[in-house]
């Protein structure tokens, strides 16, 4: 009998996996300085693959040939190779680079460096730094629009959201939120950026033409104290209808319905879970949860959690391709 | 004395207040880039009084311990400032032990600065809160762990940003009762600051259920301390102070003026873990702290001063910050408008803790966890789990509303 649940199990993971179409995640862990490699069909590890120091922003290149990763305590941004598994070069970034996002042409990186209160641009064609922008104090979100027009930065101790005009390279306003915002996320059609504050535990939704906040999303979980709800990574599904905020020590990602902003569902997964990322088809939603050391793996049309998979040591975020 | 940016006069602030109220009415709640120009000038105050000197060779005596804590906010609220045109200046008062403190005061709010920082003792500073130029002045204490000034000397002109004394023994005793060591030993020093941390102790015993199962008290000086001698006589001296003990579990040594406390552990009778001033210590900074984007401000607070960020250099910072985050948010200056917004449940201070550090009304003392570090490692931060209250269970450290004996804003 056992056998056969064992079984059944095992078959609904498999139909699972054959709709994510071989995907691969790549997961950036912090303090194990290393970047694991998931096989999103067998859902279990294939390679871990050593990097630079303190490795946390993490993202694919246009082409998904390669994966960008900040890893921060070396200073630099490395290049790994998907093919080979090794990382091939370095980019400049400018000290201490957090969080980083890519221009949608897949030719800029713009860095959020912590340390120096900049965002470094950089030029991937030429491999050069084209420009840093002043912003506020300890800079981590990143996001860029869909269109590429604009960036926005968040500065977690200066509690703002700095939109620079990618054209000109400059801050032309920026928007008070709660304190610590920790990360930015653009809705698909670009209308309004989504700010999660860690501190402050909401997340702003801003109109983009304007720099208004629209809405401020506020969580509850029964059970839970307030203080420990702190939202942290934001990914929006591909129809702009759903937005998923990690909760951090709260072990939860929260599911918002977009147009009325309602937390629908709040979904338990490891321990502090940071960053998220939506598989291309929209149909997983993976989380890093750093102190318990693995990778969530959300059906995203079921909302359940499928599976959890052991990664390094505080694992911090997630690309996929 | 003073160092630093120049002074606003009283017209000037004039001014300044009302083209506030007009920037407040103009951009509604929200404050953005567009708002009128603002400056803001703190005062620093302190008294060049002698502290102890460390048993340790290797702990550090800075010389701008605090001030340049209050420095790096400052530097921060100007960085935040600049997309908001508001401009943080300090002006630095340092005046002599025994010094004219009123004079250091009045040259302050005659020139329009109501918004102080004291690094200063707890006399001291209830001097100054008593001023008349300073009763309309907001005083943020960055100093004092004097219970006292949290109960029958609280002020409604004074805000504490340093953990007064119960909440640190309170920190403390949470954590040996969720490790179940509940005997204690307490040894005391015979300074008064000795004494006051170990009457803490004992309130703390009483409220955890903590047995104290002997004290004791050092009275003899440790002589030819760090050299080939000393340390010898040192070992036999703390042998003997801890030898003939009931059982018990933990040692709890409070020695704030640094006389023996750091030489107590591995030097006991009994082989016991030493916490309290030495050993484990709680406090509410330690450079060893890289959760909560602790790293961040450890590394900033490094490459300005070529040191580690020590506790009073952190709450001297949480000092500037307070001021920054309250201007941030209301867009004024003015001192009455600044303590509504801190005593309000608006207000939230973000420092490195992992939730939002708010005041107490009943003693405007700041909440926050505290944290527990041996000298190289943070070990654990209270309060412990499981240990409750409806508020927030940062109240169930310190002086919680029902037991104080302060009722500043009913």
């Amino acid at each position: 009998m056992r056998l056969l649940v064992g079984t059944s199990a095992l078959a609904l993971v498999l139909t699972v996996a054959s709709q994510a179409h071989a995907y691969t995640a790549y997961v950036s862990n912090e303090k194990g300085n290393t970047v694991s490699v998931i096989d999103l069909d067998k859902m279990e590890v294939t390679a871990t693959i050593p990097v630079g120091e303190r490795p946390r922003g993490i993202i694919m290149s246009g082409d998904l040939k390669q994966v960008y990763i900040c890893t921060s305590d070396a200073d630099h941004i490395e290049v790994l190779d998907t093919e080979t598994l090794k990382v091939t070069r370095t980019l400049p970034s400018g000290p201490d680079p957090e969080l980083f996002t890519l221009a949608p042409d897949g030719k800029t990186l713009y860095v959020a460096n912590e340390d120096n209160n900049m965002v470094t641009v950089l030029d991937l064609e030429a491999n050069d730094v084209s420009a840093e922008i002043p912003v506020g104090t300890e800079p981590e979100g990143m996001g860029v629009s869909p269109d590429g027009k604009w960036l926005v930065n968040t500065s977690e101790t200066t509690s703002m959201a700095h939109f620079i005009d990618t054209s000109s390279l400059e801050v032309v306003d920026s928007v008070l939120v709660d304190t610590r915002p920790r990360f930015a996320r653009f809705t698909p059609d670009g209308s309004k950026v989504w700010v999660s504050s860690e501190v402050g535990g909401t997340v702003a939704v801003i109109d983009t033409a304007t720099r208004k906040i629209l809405h401020k999303v506020e969580f509850a979980v029964q059970g839970l104290r307030k203080e420990t709800i702190q939202p942290v990574g934001i990914v929006i599904t591909p129809d702009g209808k759903t937005a998923f905020v990690a909760l951090g020590p709260a072990n939860r990602v929260a599911v918002i319905d977009t147009a009325s902003f309602e937390v629908k569902d709040y979904l338990l997964v490891g321990q502090r879970v940071w960053q998220l990322a939506l598989t291309p088809d929209a149909k997983l939603l993976l989380s890093a949860n750093g102190e318990s050391n693995d990778v969530s793996v959300i059906d995203v049309d079921r909302l359940k959690a499928l599976k959890s998979i052991p990664v390094g040591e505080l694992p911090w975020g997630v690309a996929i391709k | 004395m003073t160092k630093g940016a120049p002074i606003l006069g009283i017209g000037a602030g004039l001014v300044l207040f009302f083209a506030l109220v007009f920037s407040i009415v103009s951009t509604g709640h929200e404050a953005r880039a567009d708002t009128t120009p603002l400056k803001i000038s703190i005062g620093y105050i302190s008294e060049a009084i002698p502290e102890p000197d460390p048993l340790s060779l290797v702990e550090i005596v800075p010389k701008d311990k605090g001030i340049a804590g209050v420095r790096l906010g400052l530097e921060d609220n100007n960085t935040t400032g600049k997309f908001l045109k508001q401009t943080y200046e300090v002006a630095e008062k340092v005046i002599p032990a025994g010094g004219d403190l009123h004079q250091a005061a009045t040259e302050l709010t005659s020139a329009g600065i109501k918004l102080i920082i004291a690094n200063l003792t707890a006399d001291r500073l209830l001097e100054l809160a008593a001023y008349p130029e300073m009763q309309d002045a907001v005083i943020l204490d960055m100093r004092t762990q004097d219970d006292r000034l949290r109960s029958d000397d609280c002020r409604a002109n004074v805000f504490h940003m340093m953990p007064n004394r119960a909440m640190k023994a309170d920190a403390l005793a949470q954590f040996l009762v969720s490790k179940q060591w509940m005997r204690w030993v307490l040894i005391e020093g015979s300074n008064p600051d000795d004494k006051a941390f170990a009457d803490a102790i004992r309130r703390s015993a009483k409220r955890f259920k903590g047995d104290i199962v002997e004290q004791r008290t050092y009275t003899f000086a440790a002589g030819s301390r760090r050299t080939d001698t000393g340390q010898a006589q040192i070992r036999k001296q703390m042998t003997e102070l801890t030898q003939r003990l009931p059982d018990y579990d933990v040692m709890i040594v409070a020695d704030e003026s640094e006389v023996f406390g750091d030489y107590l552990p591995y030097r006991t009778w009994d082989p016991r873990p030493v916490v309290g001033t030495s050993g484990l210590v709680p406090t509410a900074w330690h450079r060893s702290l890289e959760q909560w984007a602790g790293t961040q401000i450890q590394r900033r607070f490094i490459k300005a001063t070529n040191r580690p960020m020590l506790e009073r250099d952190y709450t001297g910072w949480m000092s500037a910050r307070a001021f920054g985050e309250s201007v941030t948010r209301i867009n004024t200056a003015d001192p009455k408008a600044i303590r509504d917004y801190m005593l309000s449940d608006k207000f939230e201070l973000a420092a490195f803790k992992g939730v939002g550090l708010t005041f107490r009304h009943w003693d405007q003392q700041l909440r926050e966890p505290i944290l527990l570090a041996s000298p190289l490692m943070l070990v654990s931060v209270s309060p412990q789990e499981g240990f409750l209250h409806q508020r927030t269970p940062l109240d169930t450290l310190g002086f919680d509303e029902p037991d104080s004996k302060c009722r500043l804003n009913p």
